[in-house]
């Protein structure tokens, strides 16, 4: 009896002697265990993956770097590629779109807070809804913009179906939710902007455009950040509004990687899990430059506190 | 405040204002709008091509309960209900405490373990989407709600992790030292101290880690497939290819599936845009 007592309270002060630094560790434990299990080992996996050719069930087979030689030479990868580029590109509008409405709804009218809830809307409707809504927009025989092209003495135009256009067509179905994202980011930033500063540069003559340019936006550096972040990330994982608005066509033309590799792995098109991880490798490199300069802007972020 | 306060500019541009604001969110919101209207006209319009008229009768009543009742709809919400609660408790249950380990304590691999989560938050879906499906495979857990809602707790623990970590931070470290000196077990410090200051994150997360996961289509079409098991997102391809052409149903089909997030959001809106800033801007 005496020896347990003593035995538990030799463990308890050892526990209490370690209990700072190992109490860190039983936290983080579960988290990390799933994470890693989950998230962090499927990557490795999938760089180990795309050096065989696999449909899922059989045997795997070792072939080396096949599976970027043939992308190498595939008209289909370069097509995607393109198009990741284009919503890259065409994407960052919203950040500038979402600062516009911002500065637009920045004011103290009545019923303001409902206007602000109403403009954020779009974000909150999954991108499924989404991309069906925007279907029926471009619809060429009913849909609203034929209307309204028709309204303004246009030809009709059928985007979805339109090589040349289909891709742009669902970039601005994505730049709806996106902007209100970024307008509701804003929002935000513009509520912590130093008031003095802007009397300061009402007094010194600043006005319109050029105190928006040399005082506001300077302060609402951490909006645009995200923005951008959440932008980026959201531009390189689209997928939802091909899957629903055009399922990559017509002919694969609007096809980006996130989309070719799924059609690749997991459609009908075929099981080749192997390629479908190749591709899969090209996409994480492109995200992992900007992942990089993310995680060394907040490394130096941390590191100046 | 910049711009201006519309009160201190001209009448006229007050005026203006006033009439430019409810027309900037009818142009803003026509697409919706316009499904919002489909979804109350009678399938007859649609057959006669009238599709921007005004409805011959207003048929919302029966058109939504036909989504109801004539189809796997409610089972496809029930779904994704099921996935979605699970996972918001999960992810929000791990990372308070991660959070709460990696804002706290100070060691050698702490800013690394945090980038590693924020890195994994950032990673495209594909590099996941055949291992983590094989690994679902594996577990016999393929086409079932578990596999899914396991699969997004860990993934939204990265996002998380971020957020509970950053608003920690932030929170008075006195607090937590004051309890030490009265000697309080650290895991009590957790429970009695920290947890009780974090109910507003928990509360943004929760929003916003429901919505996420309420709007899912790329895991629920990877990991499920068929009514016992997919979400509502997935779902509504097959209510569409149901119903193909009638745009009424599907109108209302697809509000009913956009619904319960926006639900969310207007009750819950402070919360909401609290946790979308990451609490990075305040």
């Amino acid at each position: 009896m005496a020896q347990a007592s003593l035995a538990a309270s030799r463990q308890n002060s050892w526990w209490h002697r370690n209990q700072q630094q190992l109490t860190p560790w039983l936290f983080l434990a579960p988290g990390i265990l799933f994470f890693l299990f989950y998230v962090i080992f499927p990557i490795f996996q999938s760089f180990n993956l795309s050096l065989f050719e696999w449909d899922g069930l059989g045997e795997a087979e070792y072939v080396g770097l096949y599976n970027y030689e043939e992308l190498y030479w595939d008209e289909a990868f370069y097509t995607s590629l393109k198009n990741n580029v284009i919503w890259l590109v065409l994407y960052l509008a919203a950040i500038p779109a979402g600062l516009f409405i911002a500065l637009f709804l920045n004011q103290t009218v009545t019923g303001i807070r409902l206007y602000k809830s109403l403009f954020f809307f779009p974000f909150v409707i999954s991108q499924v809804v989404v991309g069906l809504v925007f279907t029926w927009f471009y619809d060429p025989t009913f849909g609203l913009l034929n209307v309204m092209l028709g309204a303004v003495g246009l030809p009709p135009m059928n985007v979805l179906g339109d090589e040349n256009w289909v891709t742009v067509g669902i970039i601005v179905a994505g730049l709806w939710p996106q902007t209100a994202y970024c307008m509701i980011l804003y929002l935000t930033g513009l509520n912590a902007v130093d008031p003095e500063q802007i009397e300061a540069g009402r007094l010194d003559g600043a006005k319109g455009w050029r105190m928006l340019w040399y005082i506001i936006v300077p302060q609402l550096r951490p909006a645009t950040f995200i923005a951008f972040v959440v932008t980026i990330i959201g531009a390189l994982r689209s997928f939802d509004l091909i899957s629903v608005m055009t399922n990559g066509g017509p002919f694969g033309s609007s096809r980006v990687l996130s989309f070719y590799m799924f059609e690749v792995a997991l459609s009908e098109y075929g099981f080749r899990m192997g390629y479908g991880a190749a591709i899969a490798v090209v996409l994480f490199m492109i995200m992992l430059a900007f992942i990089a300069y993310f995680l060394w802007t907040m490394y130096k972020e941390e590191r100046a506190r | 405040m910049f711009p201006t306060p519309i009160e201190r500019t001209s009448r006229t541009w007050q005026i203006s204002y006033q009439t430019l604001l409810p027309l900037a969110l009818i142009l803003w919101l026509l697409p919706l709008i316009a499904v919002a209207i489909f979804s109350v006209k009678p399938d007859i319009d649609f057959a006669n091509a009238n599709y921007w008229g005004w409805p011959t009768s207003f048929e919302g009543f029966t058109n939504y309960a036909l989504v109801f009742t004539g189809s796997d709809m409610p089972q496809y919400l029930m779904n994704s209900f099921r996935i979605t609660i699970p996972t918001v408790i999960g992810a929000v249950a791990l990372s308070c405490m991660t959070g709460f380990a990696l804002g706290v304590y100070k060691f050698k691999a702490n800013i690394w373990i945090f980038f590693m989560f924020v890195a994994g938050n950032f990673v495209p879906f594909q590099i996941l989407m055949v291992p983590v499906r094989d690994l679902t495979l594996q577990m016999g857990l393929y086409n079932t709600i578990t596999g899914l809602v396991l699969f997004h707790i860990a993934f939204q623990t990265g996002f998380c992790t971020l957020f509970m970590r950053n608003f920690i931070r932030a929170l008075p470290f006195e607090l937590i030292e004051a309890a030490r000196v009265e000697g309080v077990a650290e895991w009590r410090i957790f429970w009695y101290v920290v947890l009780p200051l974090m109910k507003p994150a928990i509360a943004a997360l929760s929003v916003l880690i429901f919505t996420f996961i309420w709007n899912d289509y790329f895991w629920a079409v990877v990991l499920t497939q068929g009514v016992e098991s997919q979400p509502v997102t997935a779902g509504i391809t097959s209510f569409n290819a149901q119903y193909r052409a009638a745009y009424h149903l599907m109108s209302a089909g697809s509000i009913v599936a956009a619904l319960p997030p926006v639900a969310m959001f207007f009750l819950m809106q402070r919360h909401f845009i609290a946790g979308l800033t990451l609490g990075a801007v305040k």
